[in-house]
């Protein structure tokens, strides 16, 4: 009979996933919910044919070199994949896949979510009741900013992007602007307009950061960027923490230069509690909860396995970031 | 001849509002209400406080006027209206609620009524949809988590919440406010509209709705939307019969009044966990109390009665009442007249 393929989980994932995976594979599992230490990681991963991983882990050349020559895939339960030395992999020759699709609903929906709680101030709203702030109904107490009549901009058309962007029409935004590495055909059905960065920045009443990590959007959002702005502007972040400069967000956020921030990421993750940033106000942090749907993380659990399972069948995979057949 | 309203709350402050304080900055207003009745040639008496007016000082100071400019806050009953004399024209409520005014009593005076539905649609339907999102996907645990320290590395599994794709959603009043969350809510996949209420309403065909009884919405419903008036017919609708219907994993949102829920009832499903969760931005009273065992609850989320508050809105609502008063002294149609 010949052998089960040796698969190494980083993680407690939901079960279909699992399930999944064990139907024809040999499979081993950090049986936890918090992130696998680096030394675990190296402790286990000898021998085993595919990995699957979380964004949590950082899979680089000391992982790679440990797993051995026969390791044949390495899958995430992301869609971001800038934590896998994906370079590093195309020279061993190892399959690399993400989980792209079945999470979009739920981030997009999260950043609309996080947009209102932003705009709305639920935040100040649900301290307030908690302190004993609330008192008898005030005309001018709490004013947040409307959306209808705004113009969106979006750094980052993709799915996510234009999903945030179908949520945010009924809502009466007057326009919707986005840029992008380069121009989508299906910005149309949303009534996008394609402009440049600099002009994304100076028109927006509200700013998604719908984008990846790339070196290109490393800190494109810095104090530069939040000079030209307007003073109203608010920003949300759900792609990744990096594209902003976290110091020049809060000497921004606290010198009038924006108006308020609503970050589902951050840099680092977890941010402390003791970071200027979650003093503010005018600031609302999430933990990374993009995706945080029961039906969303059953999907990307599946998914990750199924294309770990892809890669032994030699099949394509839902998710190939590189393949190699 | 020379009218004179009473505004029972001082709404000129809002001209001399100081934007700085506000961590979001805002536009200029439209002109407030008090502007409005200024330019006409009005003698305005006003409760000069952000606080509302203690009864006996609107009892005093209502005797021999005209016209009333009131908020949610003031309980316009026998009482007031007998003080005020029978040289009183008009009423108007710088809110979309109107249950704080003894509508009856009114009516049986002969004194028209303005309030100001419609120029606060938007806010508060985008409010609704706000909470929503917020109970649902457990935004306050979220930013709780990170506040307090607890904020570990991503982990598939922690606070996952409720998406709205594929979900049936029951509005229970489809009036302007409903229809406009429902419009808001249907890129989000939602896969049914249900709603009920006196009679079929039809902006339901704008978004596909079916009109159902309550019984069938509360038991067929993933998300429960309080969005209707409340009324002596619906007063604690919200019960633990109802909430006993409902799924467990169904998640109710009232933006209505809180007099549209029975609290306690309300406590009791969520601790015991017959539904999933609940977002409130009315309460009874008003202001909750913070000893309110509501607070105490993780799955239940409490923002203090924020649905219209923009500038823009409130500025406009201000300026609307004020033209339903004036409409009355100039013998022309109100804007916008209650009809009850």
């Amino acid at each position: 009979m010949p052998k089960l393929p040796r698969v190494y989980v980083t993680r407690n994932i939901p079960k279909p996933g699992l399930d999944l995976l064990r139907e024809e594979c040999e499979v081993e599992v950090w049986d936890s919910d918090d992130a696998i230490p680096k030394d675990e990681l190296l402790k286990h991963v000898p021998g085993i044919d595919g990995l699957l991983c979380m964004l949590t882990d950082r899979i680089d050349k000391e992982v790679l070199e440990a797993a051995g020559p026969q390791l044949k895939c390495v899958g995430t339960m992301s869609v971001g994949y800038e934590h896998i030395d994906v370079e590093e992999c195309k020279s061993r020759e190892i399959r690399v896949s993400n989980t792209p699709n079945v999470s979009t609903d739920s981030v997009s929906e999260l950043t609309v979510a996080l947009l209102l709680l932003t705009s709305r101030r639920l935040l100040e709203g649900v301290d307030a009741v908690k302190q004993g702030a609330w008192g008898k109904w005030k005309p001018m107490w709490l004013c947040g900013m409307e959306m209808v009549h705004r113009t969106i901009g979006i750094l980052g058309l993709g799915r996510i992007g234009y999903g945030v962007a179908r949520r945010l029409k009924p809502f009466g935004v007057s326009k919707i602007i986005y840029h992008d590495v380069c121009k989508v055909s299906y910005a149309d059905d949303v009534g996008a307009e394609f402009v440049p960065f600099d002009q994304l920045v100076a028109e927006s009443d509200v700013i998604c950061i719908c984008c990846n990590l790339t070196p290109q959007t490393k800190h494109k959002f810095n104090m530069v960027t939040f000079k030209k702005m307007k003073k109203h502007a608010i920003l949300i972040n759900s792609g990744r923490g990096g594209v902003v400069h976290h110091d020049d967000l809060f000497d921004a956020l606290t010198s009038g230069e924006i108006g308020a921030a609503g970050l589902d990421v951050t840099e680092p993750e977890p941010l402390p509690a003791s970071h200027p940033l979650v003093s503010l106000h005018n600031c609302i942090i999430l933990p990374h909860m993009g995706s945080n749907t029961i039906d969303s993380r059953n999907s990307m659990a599946e998914t990750a396995a199924k294309n770990i399972l892809a890669c032994f069948s030699n099949k394509d995979a839902i998710g190939d970031v590189i393949v190699y057949r | 001849m020379l009218y004179r309203p009473l505004m029972s709350v001082r709404i000129s402050r809002q001209t001399r509002h100081d934007f700085s304080k506000e961590s979001l900055r805002h536009e200029t207003s439209p002109r407030s209400g008090v502007d409005v009745l200024t330019a006409a040639g009005c003698e305005i008496t006003q409760w000069d406080s952000d606080d509302r007016v203690p009864k006996q000082e609107l009892i005093k100071n209502i005797a021999g006027k005209d016209g009333l400019f009131c908020l949610l806050t003031d309980r316009i009953d026998r009482k007031v209206l007998d003080a005020a004399g029978p040289q009183l024209k008009v009423i108007g409520t710088m809110s979309g609620g109107y249950d704080h005014i003894d509508t009856g009593e009114c009516k049986k005076r002969g004194i028209p009524i303005g309030y100001t539905p419609d120029v606060l649609t938007n806010a508060t339907a985008e409010l609704t949809v706000a909470l929503l999102l917020a109970t649902s996907r457990r935004l306050k645990e979220g930013m709780n988590a990170v506040v307090d320290g607890k904020w570990g590395t991503w982990s598939p599994l922690w606070l996952c919440g409720q998406g709205l794709d594929g979900a049936t959603v029951g509005v229970v009043g489809l009036g302007r406010i409903g229809l406009a969350v429902a419009k808001r809510l249907q890129p989000f996949g939602v896969k049914q509209f249900l709603y009920t209420g006196n009679s079929p309403k039809e902006g339901a065909k704008e978004i596909g709705a079916n009109f159902v009884d309550f019984d069938t919405l509360v038991k067929e419903s993933d998300f429960v939307l309080g969005c209707c008036a409340l009324t002596d017919k619906n007063k604690g609708l919200f019960n633990a019969d109802v909430f006993k219907k409902m799924k467990k994993t169904a998640i109710f949102i009232n933006t209505s009044r809180g007099g549209l829920v029975v609290q306690e009832d309300l406590y009791d499903a969520l601790k015991s966990g017959e539904i999933l969760a609940a977002g409130l931005d009315v309460t009874t009273p008003e202001p909750l109390p913070t000893d309110s065992p509501l607070l105490g609850l993780e799955n239940c989320v409490v923002i203090p009665h924020i649905g219209s508050a923009n500038m823009k809105t409130r500025c406009a609502m201000s300026e609307l009442t004020a033209r339903n008063i004036l409409a009355v002294f100039n013998g022309v149609p109100m804007p916008c007249p209650l009809l009850v």
